[in-house]
């Protein structure tokens, strides 16, 4: 009897062993990890989240990431620790961080953020590229062992070192060994200064300047040597980004004043809505985005002939309402269209909103090519100048090369006499005033990447406009193009050295004082045609 | 017999709407707004405008104050300067307003100083400024530069550790004067002249490469590096979109911004733009009860779920309940009362403290550091242990030093000078004759 009772009780015990111990594996060791972390006081989350590297959890590299980018949460009730899908709104969208079972919706009042400041972003950087720099593909090591620059302490030495070690692709090994030598640099290492000499990396250059102004006078001098031999290398790459500046913003220019260069310069029209029509085809590119969520760059596509059909029509409605009643007229043009930007600025702000809206950057127009560590050219700005310069070569073939643009020209040049040839006045002022206008729009769309759409948008750059066309000859494109191209890099040429607002009066001024000397602009008409 | 209670129900119901309507005909306390609706600067005072008439509505629903109801009298400046100084005569002379909430850019406020003062009117300014002002009229429910500028500095300096400064802005009285105050308080911590690199761009600049990138070899010269900006309105957007295509993070250069909040950040993706910094006295994010009321409240109002707060609608919200408090403290509406009554009124702000009203018209407010999320909206890093009470004239500028303000009597003046034992011209005499 007492044996089987026995026997009951040690078969009960197994039995609760074998429940309790799936239980007990249940409970994640991750739970632990992150409620440790979202409970660390400032000086210990460093703690936390090397506790969370070493666990050599799979998910801890998620966990990190969502941690860095705000995306840790806990909620008050419970105490649990979530990961934040969606932070925007009212409610957000959350998910388990251990399973990632998605959790739905809950109130952002409901949650309280696990607290991260820049130091503790630095240092998650830090260890993050080192999880990332055992990564298959080497690009992404690359990049890695670059983020790793200026962030080794000494702790990561020694794994750093084994990388090292087993590193086969030479560029890795580079951007290692150089983030050793700055780590070993502001230790004292004089012959890491050696490694560094090459180097155009600002990290690089502030680890030397530092060993350059170190009491340790061997050091110093090793460092400003290798200093030395980086400053010249670092003025050629001034120079060549300075340029890249500057035709970037004359290409801009170029794209806001091509447009006007066909009804200001081609047709004799002072349209002062010009900016406006440059606005709309901004906000074109808006309403499409709208339209097609999540896909910025299809919606950025469409949009070219979008705004440009968009600028085309408030452009021939603007022609026909009022401009053709005042031909020949110039300052009461200039009124007028001038009252109509006016209005075109306060419908958008009663309609749409006075706020500014936001267009979305696809992803392949952010950020930027890297062609060394102290040049990178712009990714949306190399897109526009590339657009400005497809923009014109069309405008170029149609007034070159089609039915249109004979007819425009002939009309310009002598209106009675290409009536009389037969050809529709009239309906050419329509067509030619809507191709102005529609070329603002795509100015529109251009600068929607890399300026604000709001109501005052094209305000900012109607001046311009005018100078641009005016400094390069009125009615010629290719003055635009060479006008607009060099105002730009003067400006950026003068800007380091007079600042911003000085840099504008100054080009103001000279180009005062070339119309001065050239009233006809650089490329003036010649012919008959320029007699009147 | 139910016919007799009808009748009944139907008489009370009479005598109750004709009491209410008699309440209601009592004279309405009238309140001025003098936000620009149109123009330039009607991407930030639209939304003011709005937070006034919510305030207003809200508090009509409580029953109003001194059992009158309020009353929203709005115009528009147009964010012409000028045409501020008329719309607030309007208001005052022929609306004949009992209180003004208004005014953006310090230039519309100095416009509208000389008349306020001349025909005695109360105006409630709820944003950040330079200081160096204090009227008898005014109430500066913003920051002065002691509770914005000068704590960013400490905090970067003590906390971060930054030794090179760049001090960005915008070509204009506010950021001018603001570096002029910063820079004279760095060098008396020992920062060196080459050290300091300042920077003015034009309203709306839209082509900041040059600059971004001078930033950046500033920056690689081995001390620790970061930007005061006091760069305003939508020029930010495109300077922030360079930051990130150049590729500066926050943990290489840290960009402080003063004039940088929710809503200019809704105009923007801020993914690359996480942990650069803003100091403000307000921030959507922070997390107390009276802040998400008023939060639910707001997006109700506007009926859209995205819609987001900011440190001047707080100010709004501020000095709209010391108004009310001190209307109720006065018993009256009277100009002279009210503004007798509200100095020492305390009202609680949004961010789970007190405001109160100092004797030189500014109020006290905690600083509060936030780094930007990808959401647009701050993350609160660092804040100051307590309040700061606004410092009128800044202690960091020669002549400025010696003044003092105090609206208590028998002082009664806004620019005493503690050296000569005297009192100046009003702020609003020194805007006209700047005029």
């Amino acid at each position: 009897m007492s044996i089987i009772r026995r026997s009951l009780t040690s078969l009960l015990i197994a039995l609760a062993c074998l429940v309790s111990v799936p239980a007990m594996a249940q409970e994640d060791p991750g739970k632990a990890l992150l409620v440790n972390l979202a409970e660390a006081p400032s000086s210990r989350v460093e703690e936390a989240i090397n506790a969370i590297v070493d666990s050599g959890d799979e998910r801890a590299r998620g966990w990190l990431e969502a941690y860095g980018n705000n995306r840790l949460s806990r909620i008050k009730d419970t105490g649990q620790v979530v990961l934040v899908l969606n932070n925007r709104g009212r409610d957000w969208e959350i998910a388990d961080p251990l399973t990632g079972e998605n959790l739905g919706e809950m109130s952002r009042r409901e949650l309280d953020r696990v607290a991260i400041n820049n130091a503790i972003r630095g240092k998650l950087e830090g260890i993050m590229a080192m999880l990332d720099l055992n990564a298959a593909d080497p690009d992404v090591r690359e990049a890695s062992a670059r983020d790793m620059m200026g962030k080794v302490d000494a702790a990561l030495v020694a794994p750093l070192e084994a990388r090292l070690e087993k590193e086969e692709s030479a560029a890795v090994r580079d951007r290692i060994e150089a983030a050793l030598a700055i780590y070993r640099v502001e230790q004292g290492d004089i012959e890491a200064v050696e490694v560094l000499a090459g180097s155009l990396h600002p990290r690089a250059r502030a680890a030397l300047n530092n060993a350059a102004a170190s009491d340790n006078s061997q050091l110093a001098e090793a460092a400003n040597k290798a200093l030395a031999s980086i400053e010249q290398k670092l003025k050629i790459n001034k120079a060549a980004e300075t340029l890249y500046f500057g035709l970037s913003m004359g290409s801009v220019l170029v794209l806001a004043a091509i447009g006007l260069a066909i009804t200001f310069g081609v047709m004799g029209v002072i349209n002062m809505a010009h900016g406006e029509l440059i606005m709309l085809g901004a906000y074109t590119t808006w309403g499409v985005q709208q339209l097609l969520p999540g896909q910025p760059g299809l919606a950025l596509l469409l949009s070219i002939p979008a705004g440009f059909l968009v600028a085309a029509i408030a452009g021939i409605i603007i022609e026909r309402s009022v401009i053709q009643h005042l031909k020949g007229r110039p300052l009461e043009t200039l009124l007028a269209t001038f009252g109509i930007s006016l209005i075109l600025q306060q419908l958008v702000r009663t309609v749409i909103s006075p706020q500014n809206r936001t267009v979305v950057t696809p992803e392949w127009m952010s950020g930027s090519v890297v062609i060394n560590d102290a040049l990178s050219l712009t990714l949306n700005r190399l897109y526009v100048m590339a657009f400005a310069l497809i923009v014109f070569a069309a405008l170029m073939m149609i007034m070159r090369r089609t039915r249109l643009g004979l007819d425009v020209r002939a009309v310009t040049q002598n209106r009675a006499m290409a009536r009389s040839m037969g050809i529709k006045a009239t309906k050419v002022d329509i067509l030619t005033f809507a191709l102005g206008s529609g070329v603002a729009g795509l100015a529109g769309v251009a600068l929607s990447q890399l300026t604000n759409v709001g109501p005052n948008l094209g305000q900012n750059y109607i001046i311009d406009s005018f100078m641009v066309v005016v400094f390069g000859g009125v009615g010629n494109l290719w003055g635009t193009l060479i006008a607009g191209l060099s105002l730009g890099t003067i400006n950026q040429l003068l800007e380091p050295w007079a600042g911003a607002v000085l840099a504008k009066i100054i080009v103001l001024v000279f180009i005062i004082l070339f119309i001065q000397k050239r009233p006809k602009g650089l490329f003036p008409q010649k012919g008959r045609a320029a007699e009147n | 017999m139910s016919i007799k209670k009808h009748v009944k129900l139907g008489l009370s119901a009479l005598a109750l709407s004709v009491s209410m309507h008699s309440a209601a005909a009592e004279d309405p306390i009238k309140v001025g707004i003098l936000h620009s609706l149109s123009g330039t600067m009607a991407i930030s005072e639209t939304v003011l405008k709005d937070t006034v008439e919510m305030l207003i509505e809200q508090q009509n629903e409580k029953g109003g104050v001194l059992g009158r109801e309020l009353e929203a009298v709005v115009v528009d400046p147009a964010s012409d300067w000028p045409l501020f100084a008329e719309k607030a005569r309007e208001l005052l002379a022929q609306e004949k307003v009992d209180v003004i909430f208004g005014n953006w850019t310090s230039v519309s406020r100095k416009s509208v100083l000389p008349v306020v003062e001349e025909l005695n009117g109360l105006l409630f300014y709820p944003v950040q400024y330079e200081g160096e002002e204090s009227s008898e009229n005014v109430f500066y429910t913003g920051a002065a530069p002691n509770q914005q500028a000068i704590p960013a500095v400490n905090y970067l300096m003590n906390e971060i550790g930054v030794e090179r400064w760049v001090l960005a802005g915008t070509d204009y009285v506010y950021p001018r004067t603001t570096n002029k105050i910063l820079e004279t308080y760095l060098k008396d911590h020992g920062v060196a002249d080459e050290d300091i690199m300042v920077n003015y761009t034009p309203f709306g600049h839209s082509d900041w490469q040059n600059i971004v990138s001078d930033i950046k070899s500033f920056g690689s010269a081995g001390k620790k590096t970061a930007v005061v900006s006091t760069i305003n309105g939508d020029a930010n957007v495109p300077f922030y979109r360079e930051l990130g295509n150049q590729g500066i993070s926050a943990s290489d250069i840290p960009v402080v911004a003063f004039s940088v909040g929710e809503q200019e950040l809704s105009g923007i993706d801020t993914g690359p733009l996480v942990g650069h910094l803003a100091a403000w006295n307000y921030f959507m994010s922070v997390d107390t009860d009276a802040n998400w009321d008023f939060i639910d409240a707001w997006i109700d109002y506007k009926g859209d779920d995205t819609v987001v707060t900011n440190d001047p609608m707080e100010a709004h919200y501020i000095g709209f309940n010391m108004y009310i408090e001190a209307v109720k403290k006065a018993g009256t509406t009277d100009v002279d009362e009210v503004k007798d009554a509200i100095v020492g009124v305390s009202v609680p702000n949004l961010t789970g403290g007190y405001a109160t009203m100092m004797p030189n018209h500014h109020i006290t407010k905690p600083v509060l550091i936030g780094e930007i999320q990808d959401n647009g909206q701050f993350s609160v890093v660092w804040e100051t242990p307590s309040t700061v009470a606004g410092d009128a004239w800044s202690d960091f500028l020669p002549g400025s030093r010696d003044m003092i303000a105090d609206w208590r009597k028998p002082m009664f003046c806004g620019t005493f000078n503690t050296a000569t034992g005297s009192c100046g011209a009003s702020s609003g005499e020194m805007a006209a004759e700047a005029e």
